[in-house]
Order: structure tokens, then C-alpha cells, then sequence
């Protein structure tokens, strides 16, 4: 067997005849190695973020037009460890009044659901840690582990601007969660399978990206909510709420909720990788798996980069505009691109992919999926402008109305059946 | 060698009769509210487990189950905003103190 | 009597589940009863895996876990009194309750005729079953192709009017009616015009 072929039967071939050698067979010997690979895995989600948090700091450094960390070590390089370490010596404070084996347990959890999100990314064809055939459900539902991570930070801290804190990010979390959901549906209809290799391996002529743009906006926008960064710090707006929940803690705990967010923030940069940008496919890959996990990482890295140039574009948003994107613009744009996508794929199948020869139905297919989206995405902008050009005019005409405003009050008084409603534009119509 | 059906359908009576109590004996209305997710767990232990011992047809107990989380979560989003409205005009959640229609 | 490791697996998750289970209807302070219970719902989600139900185990933890148990913290919270409230978080007459639970158990227990059902390798201890799984149809390569055909069959029977089509379509319904009902009863009175 060959390494480049099958890097990991390779090694599990290996592994197992040392293993044999040694005395430990069949279950144990599977057992063992599952370990290994459960360990191998987490080892590399655990010290990814040092690379991640440098090169961030870097980039975010460009961004914002100046160097960024490059005293510890060539350019900096150390600059991660330099702080690791000063965390792992910085005192452990429990607040007083506080939950201890909660407050404990939140920061375990946070890293936990990040890095539980690996054992399904596939680095390549048959290199991964396992294809559950339901594996776009799985790092849904693992996801939701950090919410639940973040209340319980916040509540056992015993501190109210804590557990504000811990308020807005599960108001947050969940409400993101819906179109997330939404949109994951996407590329889980067009490749019919809920695998992320299967995902992966549908997108081998045209990536998702382009058969379905909306749905890999959507994914997108909400997984980075998700994790809760900028713009949508909410959770540790510092102006508003010191720093959200993670404010009492200190030390490592704090590094740990640290190290959960750098890995969340680049896992949805896999994640989107694997179910919009192709994954593993590339010119090759299905021969060479090591071509293909440099494939992924590539891609992988692309979108973290927009994760991270993001952050350092947009300022933050303000948390009842953060609920209207969420509930009157992404959820009905989402359900529109599922309904988009079904309809335009089953036309496709009835009628049209008969015409076509074999090569090129790919390419139809994504073609016409990419002017259903476009046509939705127009018709959204449409509204959403229409709907935003209505609500600024109603409030000028509130501020520069004062007569309006007056009357307004009188009526308010009274409680008659007008109530709170008129504003300027209907109050001006009488 | 596997697990016999008997064991799930224990394990399933089991967290049924703690579910019971749970509702039974709670003072808090939100506590009688988990005592009964743990009962509509229960009775989903059940239902997957005759599915996998092939009782029902193909996905009969698969889709029933996944019927039962549905309705499970509606009932606590009712449930729930049923509580907090009790606690916003009486200010308490204890189920003895809310006894207004109490013959 | 030897075990083998699913067996192992399901009696560490079976106690697993009864203990926090207790405590779910036990403990005193209710945000640690929610986190009883979010540990009974993992457990739940180890038997489904271990019934080959891999799909029902993702959607307990994403609804019970990501959605119904944050749901319960979030109730806890609002209703913040009961934070303090140290003393017993029992009603007067919880010994009625004991008693309705042990017979409710002692009922159930009967009918699988215990101890008997415990014990291993037993036949037909359920009128109608035998001990062990329906072997795995010989038309599947392995666990992982049978599990697809059960997960595109669920779909297709939860899609089709032959089946359940009209079910799920009822349990959507009322998940709407749900939604508006509890926004509408959670709304604060001073929104309400």
C-alpha cells in the first residue's frame, strides 16, 4: 500500500503491525488506534490556533495599517507562545459566589464543541475522521454545545454583566442557528447526501459556491454569528458590557475560551470550504489524496481570511438590527433559496437534462441553479431596499414633524384606538 | 452477543417513573416541566427500541420519535412562556401558590 | 454472565441516565437540575446511537440539548426568585408523588416480568420479540450503506401520503401555532395595544 495513495491506511497499517508486534490485537488494537487518531485530531484543533492567532493579529495588523506582534522570535513568530505562556502563569481567580464546578466546566465545553467539529472534515477522499452519513446534522448539533457553553459561563460567574452578556450571545446563537440550518439544506439537496465527503465529492465539477450563492452567503454570515466575532461581537461589546460573559475569567480558562473562538472562527472556514468552495476536489485530488488535503487547507484558509477581513471591516451591529437581519431578512432569504434551488433542480431533472450530454449537464445544472439564485438575490435587494427606504422616510418624517409629534401625544393620552401606531407618514395622511 | 429488548424497555420504565415523579412532587412549575420532557424521553426510548427490534414497518418508529421531539418542543415553548406570564402578573413560579381556580 | 463492549456501553448509559435523572427531579438548585438534565438527554442520544439510530441521536441533541434545555436556563433565569430560593424545591405531598412513581415503575417492571427480562440470553421475554435484533438485511455491504437506506427511508416515508406525510404535516402546524401562541403569551403586557 502505497503512502501518497492512502496516507492513512497507511499508517493504520503500520500501526497495527507495531501493535501486533507488541502484543495488542483485534479490538484492542482498533480501540487503540481510534484513540490515536481521536489524539492525532485534537492535538492539531488544539495547536492550530497559535498559527491562527498570529497570522490574524498579523493580518488584522495590515488591515488596520500597521505591523502587529514582531518582537517575540522572527516576525513575531513567537509572539503566541510568549502569551500562551503568560496565561498558564497568570493567576487562577474563581469569583467569589460563583458556580465552581460550572464555572469550570464552561471553558472544557467550549473548546469541546469546536474541536468535536473536526472528526468530520474531509481533508480528503479518504482521509478524514469519520463520514457519519449525517454529517452535516452533526456539527449542527455540536455547534449548539457552545451555546450552551457560553450560558453556563455566564450564569456561574455570579456577575450580572456576565450573564447580560451570556444573554445576547444564546439570543444570538440561537436565533443564527435557523437560517444556518437553512442554508446547510442547500448543498445537502443538490448533492443529495448529508456526508460531508459525499458533499465534497458533488462539487467536483462546479462548487456549490456557484450553483448556490445565496446559500453560501447565508452559511457564511451566520456561521461567523456564530462564533460570535466581529461584527457581531455583540456578546463582548466592550463599551456596553465590559466584556460579556467570559469577564470573570482569568488565566487559562479565559485562553480556553480564547483558543475556542480562533478554532471556531477557522473551522467555519472549513466548513464552508467542504459545503460551498468544493473541499478536497481539485485538478488531481482524486488521485493523490495529499494534493487534495492541500486543496483544503488552501481553500480553508481563503475563507478564513475573509473571516478575519471581515472583522476588520465591518464596525459592530447593534443587537435589535442584529435580530431584523436575522429574522425579516436571512430566514425568508434562506427558505426562498431552498425553494429556488428545488424547483430549478427538479425542472432541470425533468425536462432539460436529456438535452444535454454527459459532460456538460454539470455545468447547465450549476448554470441555471446560479440564475435562479441571481434572480432571488435581486428580488431580495429589491425588498429589502424598498423596506429600508420606507422606515427612513417614516422616522424623518417623525423628527421634522413636530406638530405631528404633539398631536401624536395628545392621542396617546386618551388611549383611543389609534394607540401607539401613527407616526409621521400616517399621521400626516389625516 | 447484543443488548435484549427488555433492558431498554427497563431502562424507558424507569426514567418514565422518575419523570412521574418529577411532576409529581416539583413546587417549581419549570421543574414539573422537565420532569415531563423526561417522560416524553422515555416513552422515545420505546419507540426507537421496537423500531430496532423490528416491530413496526421500516421508519415507523423513527418518524413517530421524531414526531414526539417535535411536539416536546413545542410543549416546552408553551409551557415556558405560560410560566414566565404566571411569574410576570403573580410573581411567583411555585405550582401551589397559582390556585386562583382552585375549587 | 459475560458483557460485550455495546452491552457495557448501555449499562454505564442506563446508569448514567437514571442517576441524573434523579437528580434532574432532586436537586435544589434548578439550573443544576437543567444541567441534570441535559446530561440525561446525552445519554438518551448514546442509545439511540447504540439502537442505530444515528440521525434521532443529532436531532435529540440539537433540539433537547441546543434548543429545549438553553429554553429551560432561559425560564430559569427570567423567573430569577427561584435562584435564591434555597429551601426544598419540594411540594408538601411529594411522598404521594414517590409512591405513584414506584408503582408506576413496580407496574412496568411486572409486565417484563423481572427478574427474568435482566437476565441474559433469556428468549422472548417480550410476547412477540426475540431477544436480539432483526439481523441487518444481506442486501447492505456494511452498517454504514444500511444506515443510509434507513435514513432515505425515513425521508420518504415522512414525505409520502402512503405514510406519515399528513403527521408531519400536522406536527408542523402545530409548531407554528406553538411559536405565535407563546410569543403571544410571553409578550409583556405593555406591548400589547
Amino acid at each position: 500500500m502505497d503512502f501518497f495513495l492512502n496516507p492513512l491506511g497507511f499508517i493504520r497499517e503500520w500501526l497495527l503491525s507495531l501493535l501486533t508486534s507488541i502484543g495488542i490485537t483485534g479490538p484492542a488494537g482498533d480501540f487503540a488506534l481510534i484513540v490515536l487518531g481521536t489524539v492525532v485530531v485534537g492535538g492539531l484543533g488544539l495547536t492550530l490556533p497559535l498559527a491562527l492567532i498570529y497570522i490574524e493579529r498579523r493580518l488584522i495588523g495590515r488591515f488596520q495599517d500597521r505591523i502587529g506582534p514582531n518582537r517575540v522570535g522572527p516576525e513575531g513568530i513567537f509572539q503566541t507562545v510568549a502569551d500562551a505562556i503568560k496565561l498558564l502563569i497568570k493567576e487562577d481567580i474563581t469569583p467569589l459566589g460563583a458556580d465552581k464546578f460550572i464555572y469550570n466546566l464552561a471553558p472544557i465545553m467550549a473548546v469541546v464543541s469546536v474541536l468535536t467539529m473536526w472528526a468530520i472534515l474531509p481533508f480528503s477522499y479518504n482521509v478524514f475522521g469519520t463520514d457519519l452519513n449525517v454529517g452535516a446534522l452533526y456539527f449542527v448539533s455540536v455547534g449548539s454545545l457552545g451555546t450552551l457553553a457560553i450560558m453556563l459561563g455566564g450564569w456561574a460567574s455570579n456577575n450580572k454583566y456576565a450573564l447580560l452578556g451570556a444573554f445576547r450571545t444564546v439570543a444570538q446563537m440561537v436565533c443564527y442557528e435557523v437560517p444556518m440550518i437553512l442554508a446547510i439544506l442547500v448543498p445537502v439537496l443538490l448533492a443529495s447526501s448529508m456526508s460531508m465527503n459525499a458533499i465534497s465529492a458533488a462539487q467536483d465539477q462546479v462548487w456549490f459556491l456557484f450553483s448556490a450563492p445565496v446559500a453560501a452567503f447565508i452559511f457564511f454570515l451566520t456561521s461567523v454569528a456564530e462564533t460570535g466575532r466581529a461584527p457581531f461581537d455583540l456578546l463582548e461589546a466592550e463599551s456596553e458590557i465590559v466584556a460579556g460573559f467570559n469577564i470573570e475569567y482569568s488565566g487559562m480558562k479565559f485562553g480556553m475560551f480564547f483558543v475556542g473562538e480562533f478554532l471556531h472562527a477557522f473551522t467555519v472556514g472549513a466548513l464552508t470550504a467542504t459545503l460551498f468552495m468544493g473541499g478536497w476536489t481539485g485538478p488531481f485530488a482524486d488521485q493523490y489524496p495529499l494534493l487534495g488535503m492541500l486543496y483544503f487547507s488552501l481553500k480553508a484558509f481563503i475563507a478564513y481570511f475573509v473571516v478575519i477581513w471581515m472583522r476588520a471591516t465591518f464596525p459592530r451591529i447593534r443587537i435589535d438590527h442584529m435580530l431584523e437581519l436575522n429574522w425579516k431578512f436571512l430566514v425568508p432569504l434562506a427558505l426562498g433559496s431552498i425553494v429556488v434551488t428545488m424547483l430549478v433542480d427538479k425542472l432541470y431533472a425533468e425536462f432539460l437534462q436529456a438535452l444535454f450530454v454527459e459532460g456538460a449537464r454539470a455545468y447547465v445544472r450549476g448554470g441555471l441553479l446560479l440564475l435562479g439564485n441571481l434572480a432571488l438575490a435581486a428580488g431580495a435587494m429589491v425588498i429589502a431596499t424598498r423596506a429600508a427606504r420606507y422606515m427612513r422616510l417614516k422616522e424623518e418624517s417623525d423628527k421634522y414633524m413636530p406638530v405631528v409629534e404633539a398631536e401624536h401625544g395628545h392621542d396617546d393620552h386618551g388611549h383611543d384606538d389609534h394607540g401607539h401606531e401613527p407616526h409621521g407618514v400616517v399621521a400626516a395622511a389625516h | 452477543m447484543s443488548i435484549p429488548l427488555s433492558w431498554y424497555l427497563a431502562l424507558s420504565a424507569a426514567l418514565f417513573s422518575i419523570g412521574v415523579f418529577g411532576v409529581l412532587s416539583r413546587r417549581n412549575a419549570v421543574g414539573v416541566l422537565m420532569g415531563v420532557e423526561l417522560m416524553l424521553n422515555a416513552v422515545n426510548i420505546n419507540l426507537v427500541a421496537f423500531w430496532h427490534y423490528g416491530a413496526f414497518g421500516p421508519s415507523t418508529g423513527l418518524a413517530f420519535a421524531l414526531i414526539v421531539i417535535a411536539i416536546a418542543a413545542a410543549e416546552a415553548a408553551v409551557g415556558l412562556a405560560l410560566i414566565i406570564s404566571v411569574y410576570r402578573r403573580r410573581k411567583t413560579v411555585v405550582v401551589d401558590d397559582v390556585n386562583l381556580m382552585k375549587f | 454472565m459475560s458483557l460485550d463492549a455495546s452491552q457495557f456501553v448501555f449499562l454505564v448509559t442506563a446508569l448514567v441516565i437514571v442517576v441524573s435523572a434523579l437528580f434532574v427531579v432532586t436537586a435544589r438548585n434548578l439550573v443544576h437540575a437543567a444541567l441534570w438534565l441535559i446530561a440525561t438527554f446525552a445519554g438518551m442520544a448514546v442509545i439511540f446511537v447504540l439502537l442505530n439510530a444515528g440521525f434521532l441521536a443529532l436531532v435529540q441533541v440539537v433540539v433537547y440539548i441546543g434548543a429545549i434545555s438553553i429554553l429551560i436556563i432561559f425560564a430559569i433565569m427570567l423567573t430569577r426568585r427561584v435562584m435564591q430560593d434555597t429551601g426544598p424545591q419540594t411540594n408538601a405531598n411529594w411522598y404521594w408523588g414517590a409512591v405513584v412513581a414506584v408503582g408506576v415503575l413496580v407496574a412496568a417492571l411486572t409486565m417484563l416480568q423481572l427478574p427474568n427480562a435482566l437476565t441474559l440470553g433469556a428468549s422472548s421475554l417480550v410476547p412477540g420479540f426475540s431477544s436480539a435484533p432483526l439481523p441487518q438485511p444481506a442486501e447492505f455491504a456494511d452498517a454504514a450503506a444500511f444506515n443510509t437506506a434507513t435514513l432515505a427511508n425515513l425521508g420518504l416515508a415522512l414525505s409520502s401520503p402512503d405514510h406519515y406525510l399528513l403527521p408531519l404535516l400536522l406536527v408542523g402546524a402545530l409548531l407554528a401555532v406553538a411559536m405565535v401562541g407563546s410569543i403571544n403569551i410571553a409578550r409583556d403586557d405593555k406591548e400589547r395595544e
